[in-house]
């Protein structure tokens, strides 16, 4: 726990903070530090983890292309919604996020997954009477420290390889489309009014991007280096069992790849998007996996509105609030500390105004949280919400309880300040407990944006 | 998918040969496929066997959750099929020193599977065979009834862990257990233990009994307890109830759907019952193999080490071996690896009764040094592991061998978790060397379904309950609802499953529950604040409730 937060934590108390109040932020600042999403696969290896075809042949683990499962989701929705009619829930989720990559490389994908439920052991639980514990061998006495696992992965450690960042940003944007359409289409999430369907074309910019055959500008050698061997592969120079002898090759005119310089159409991007995240002590386990699932679906769902012309901002916070570059990062950080809602807004608001957003552009705002606030009157935080819906187009606030029957600070201030129902085009709350599922997700996002 | 060509084959029967002459015992036939990664693909989620029946799940990505084990209770990546003959896959650019040690590994497997009485409800059985069978009789129906069958599939699957694998296995061993005879219990139990009628009586009764006998030899019993009911009306319902206590409850709820759902008793849903044998074949299948992990694996590495070196084909790869060998064999400094563990346990076995210390002399022993040195030149170790090898699971192998000595000698600990908060990492620390710590640690990652009881007597009929005996361990939660409206489905009325959660405790905090803090007690020294509490959940016309008991 760091020295601020505490010294806000005096703040408040100063102030006058209800005995329960302040355990509870005590609490939340030495709070359990993991709150990512499990990474599977992480940590020891148990006795089922071992099969033959990988320790002893080490096979590689067979890793399918996430894309290729992709191209059957149609079939596979087709099946959920014949589930739905024939009265069953429905199985197939999709927005979940995995990381295929091996070797430091993560790409993050969206892929349609299901799981099998049966009855079985929470394993979750420690066996009354026993403490968990792992196997181990080797030298050392009782109490000794034997080996250390991070907590949670570096955060300079994406992006920084060549073009991996890129990578993986392009990643989620491409397959968070084709998970927007599903959604639009399948889930009957709503289509938004024509607003956000119109392109505005803002200028045009010439570059080299078209591509002609025989003649042009400058030689693009790696297409034309492909078309040769296309070319020849044809004509039975090149088989794929031999190496290939260049000076055997062919290269016909037309082979010959050109840039030219051409002009383009710049599109403005229509909406931009502020994904704000709680990511506070308070924020363990399940909730943030919610959070960041809910936040993948509206993102998606979005992107495909304003058919990719769309700017996402992502913002972190604790007590304090900052800004993240890319999805990996608001995905995957951590920290403990306290809670304070206010921080977040103030600094959406400060970038909108710093970068005269509203002027352009359509501004929604959407912001995951266990509801745990250290203003437990909201009297920083509404404040800044009536600021922000001058502007935006919507506000959605998620609350993910802990405990279903309680009502959470941010829940308590939000209904008090009235806004909810004054501006119910501006302003959408949705709660939801621990255990919601996909389709409450799913749910939960008609109810921020309708 | 191809076969191995003749070369690699010839050095397949050259390891039978030398297997054989060290004492292991297999089917002579066997067949080996070179399998790409792309054959991988489709296999793995087959468990291996490449006939098995089609199911949509099978192309869609699961969930890697938690407890995948005891989710899916087989091995997706062996090399080894239990079948006859036995089938086993290759990489096809291993050297020929590499494919000895795996075809040793593989049939020290096969061995096992063929001796290992556990697996003896597999030992008739072609399975691929039969799977292929199943193939075809689920591809028929699914022309027929459509998607339909895709649902039973899923709600069987939903419960293959529920099929009652021991109660199949004994049941070749065990005579079968015989209704109480009427005339002994109300001799021995009845007038003796309920009535406690005086000796004089007693006589009387026989006297009586004999009588009986003498006059009507055929319908003599019968005769003396419509006597005997005129005395105690009670008697027959005493005896009823005797009877029921003397049954063991049903634990196998696949069985139980088979034989007494009245929905699947219906002609127009007979073909379900067919796909729900399947899928119980399947599961019954499997079971033996998630139960003898670490003794199959140990004996498979015990075996190729001891023959590859033995080998006189290879010489001059015996660095190369080593390699492979330690990368795979090792014991792990966290983490639990059953190769290097059961080939380990073997070893020891095999030395402890050599040296004649699996004795009463020996357990009595208190001198250390005079322990270490302890060696009668009994001998005999071999046949013993053989022996252990064909009468033990994981469990009973664990818990009869695993001793001190052992944990000792390899320098075994227990290893717990915490959090470092300055640090920012999990550490991992010695929390016992004790060898009971230890064997508990194995036990509770071995893999253990749930006990689920059908308990008839519970609700009216036709309705089903279950109730879930209370191990330590709660069911996962979230699953619930699905299967139990699997169960539902299959069943035709409404099941009620009376089983074990958590709630907060009285002196927690308000309304916090706090689940949370039992799944991080271990790192965020919490004290779990739960207790817990018997739950009923009911599904009826698919929608589920919940009652505190």
């Amino acid at each position: 726990m760091n020295e601020k937060d505490m010294a806000i934590l005096e703040e408040l108390k100063a102030k006058g903070l209800t005995p329960e109040q302040e355990e509870r932020f005590r609490s939340e600042l030495a709070g359990v530090e993991v709150h990512r999403v499990p990474e599977p696969g992480a940590g020891p290896r148990g006795a089922y983890a071992h099969h033959d075809l990988l320790d002893l042949q080490d096979f590689p683990r067979p890793m399918p292309d996430p894309t290729s499962r992709l191209r059957g989701i149609d079939e596979l929705l087709e099946r959920d919604r014949m589930r739905e009619k024939d009265g069953f829930p429905r199985k197939i989720r999709v927005g979940r996020m995995i990381k295929p990559g091996r070797g430091g490389k993560d790409k993050v994908v969206v892929v349609p997954t299901t799981v099998e439920e049966k009855l079985i052991h929470d394993t979750r639980y420690p066996l009354a009477g026993e403490e968990p514990g792992e196997g181990g061998s080797g030298e050392g006495e009782e109490g000794d420290v034997v080996g250390e696992q991070p907590v949670r992965e570096s955060e300079q450690g994406q992006g920084a390889g060549p073009g991996q960042g890129e990578g993986g940003e392009h990643d989620v944007e491409s397959s968070a489309y084709e998970l927007g359409r599903i959604l639009t289409e399948k889930f009957e999430l709503p289509n938004l009014k024509d607003k956000g369907k119109k392109r505005f074309l803002t200028r045009y910019t010439y570059d080299l991007t078209d591509r002609n055959r025989g003649v042009g500008q400058v030689l693009d050698k790696k297409a034309t280096l492909r078309r040769v061997v296309e070319t020849n592969i044809h004509l039975g120079n090149v088989s794929p069992e031999e190496a290939v002898d260049p000076t055997r090759l062919l290269i016909a005119p037309g082979d010959k790849v050109y840039r030219v310089l051409s002009r383009e159409k710049d599109y403005e991007s229509q909406a931009v998007i502020f994904l704000l995240r709680d990511y506070s002590g308070s924020m363990s386990g399940k909730v943030t996996e919610l959070v960041v699932a809910q936040h993948v679906l509206i993102y998606s769902w979005l992107l495909y509105q304003y058919a990719r012309q769309v700017e996402t901002r992502f913002i972190l916070h604790d007590t304090e609030a900052k800004e993240v570059p890319d999805f990996n990062t608001y995905y995957n950080a951590s920290v403990a500390g306290g809670t304070r809602v206010a921080r977040a807004y103030q600094l959406v608001n400060e970038i909108v105004e710093r970068e005269s957003l509203d002027r352009d552009y359509n501004i929604y705002v959407f912001h995951g949280t266990d509801g745990d606030d250290w203003d437990t009157e909201g009297k920083e935080t509404v404040p800044e919400i009536e600021r922000m819906i001058g502007y935006t187009s919507r506000v959605g606030v998620t609350v993910i309880r802990h405990a279903a029957e309680r009502k959470t600070e941010v829940e308590k201030y939000l209904e008090a300040s009235g806004l909810l129902e004054n501006k119910p085009d501006l302003l959408q709350m949705d709660a939801l407990d621990e255990s919601a599922d996909e389709p409450r997700l799913i749910e939960g996002i008609k109810k921020l944006i309708v | 998918m191809e076969l191995i060509d003749q070369h690699t084959k010839g050095i397949m029967e050259g390891c039978k040969e030398r297997a054989r002459d060290a004492g292991l015992r297999f089917q002579d036939e066997t067949l080996e496929y070179i399998v790409t990664n792309r054959d991988l693909l489709e296999l793995s989620p087959k468990q291996m066997i490449p006939t098995l029946y089609d199911y949509w799940v099978h192309d869609v990505r699961l969930l890697q959750e938690r407890g995948k084990y005891e989710l899916y209770p087989h091995n997706p990546y062996e090399t080894v099929i239990n079948t006859r003959p036995a089938v086993s896959f290759y990489n096809d650019n291993n050297p020929d020193w590499l494919n000895v040690m795996i075809f040793y590994h593989v049939l020290a497997h096969i061995d096992f599977f063929q001796n290992n009485l556990y697996f003896r409800n597999t030992w008739e059985d072609d399975f691929a065979g039969q799977a292929l069978s199943d193939k075809r009789v689920i591809a028929r129906l699914r022309s027929e009834k459509g998607r339909w069958v895709d649902y039973v599939i899923e709600f069987a699957r939903g419960i293959d862990n529920l099929v009652g694998y021991h109660r199949e296995l004994s049941r070749g061993h065990r005579r079968s257990v015989r209704r109480p005879n009427r005339v002994d219990f109300y001799f021995d139990v009845f007038l003796q233990e309920t009535q406690k009628v005086s000796v004089a009586d007693y006589v009387k009764e026989i006297e009586r009994y004999n009588a009986c006998r003498r006059e009507q030899a055929h319908s003599a019993e019968d005769a003396f307890f419509s006597d005997v009911e005129k005395k105690f009306p009670e008697f027959h319902s005493v005896y009823e109830k005797h009877v029921k206590q003397k049954q063991a409850p049903c634990t196998d709820l696949m069985q139980h759907l088979l034989e007494r759902s009245p929905k699947l008793r219906l002609e127009e849903n007979r073909w379900m019952k067919t796909v729900l044998q399947v899928v119980r074949n399947t599961s019954l299948f499997f079971q033996p193999q998630i139960r003898t992990k670490i003794m199959n694996e140990g004996w498979a590495s015990f075996w190729h080490e001891l023959l590859f070196l033995d080998d006189d084909r290879i010489r001059g790869h015996e660095v190369d071996f080593a390699r492979v060998n330690a990368a795979v064999t090792s014991l792990s400094r966290i983490g639990l690896n059953p190769y290097a563990l059961g080939m380990r346990l073997f070893a020891a076995i095999e030395e402890t009764v050599d040296k004649g210390k699996l004795s009463y002399a020996y357990q009595r022993l208190q001198d250390t040094r005079l322990r270490q040195q302890y060696d009668t030149k009994a001998g005999g170790g071999r046949a013993f592991i053989f022996a252990v090898r064909e009468n033990f699971c994981d469990f009973t192998f664990v818990r009869t061998f695993l001793d001190q000595d052992f944990v000792d000698h390899h320098q075994l600990f227990v290893a717990g978790r915490r959090l470092n908060r300055e640090k920012g990492v999990w550490e991992y620390f010695i929390r016992s060397r004790k060898a009971l710590d230890y064997r508990h640690m194995v036990e509770a990652e071995l893999y253990h379904p749930p006990r689920i009881e059908i308990e008839s007597d519970k609700c009216r009929e036709p309705e089903l309950y279950l109730n879930h005996v209370f191990e330590g361990r709660p069911l996962v939660k979230e699953y619930i609802h699905n299967t139990l409206l699997g169960i539902e489905f299959l069943w035709g009325a409404a099941v009620h499953l009376e089983t074990t959660e958590a709630v907060p405790a009285p002196g927690a905090e308000s309304g916090q529950v706090d689940e949370r803090a039992s799944i991080y007690a271990e790192e965020a020294e919490v004290t779990p604040k739960f207790r817990w509490e018997r739950v009923v959940y009911t599904v009826q016309k698919r929608k589920m409730t919940r009652r505190v008991l």
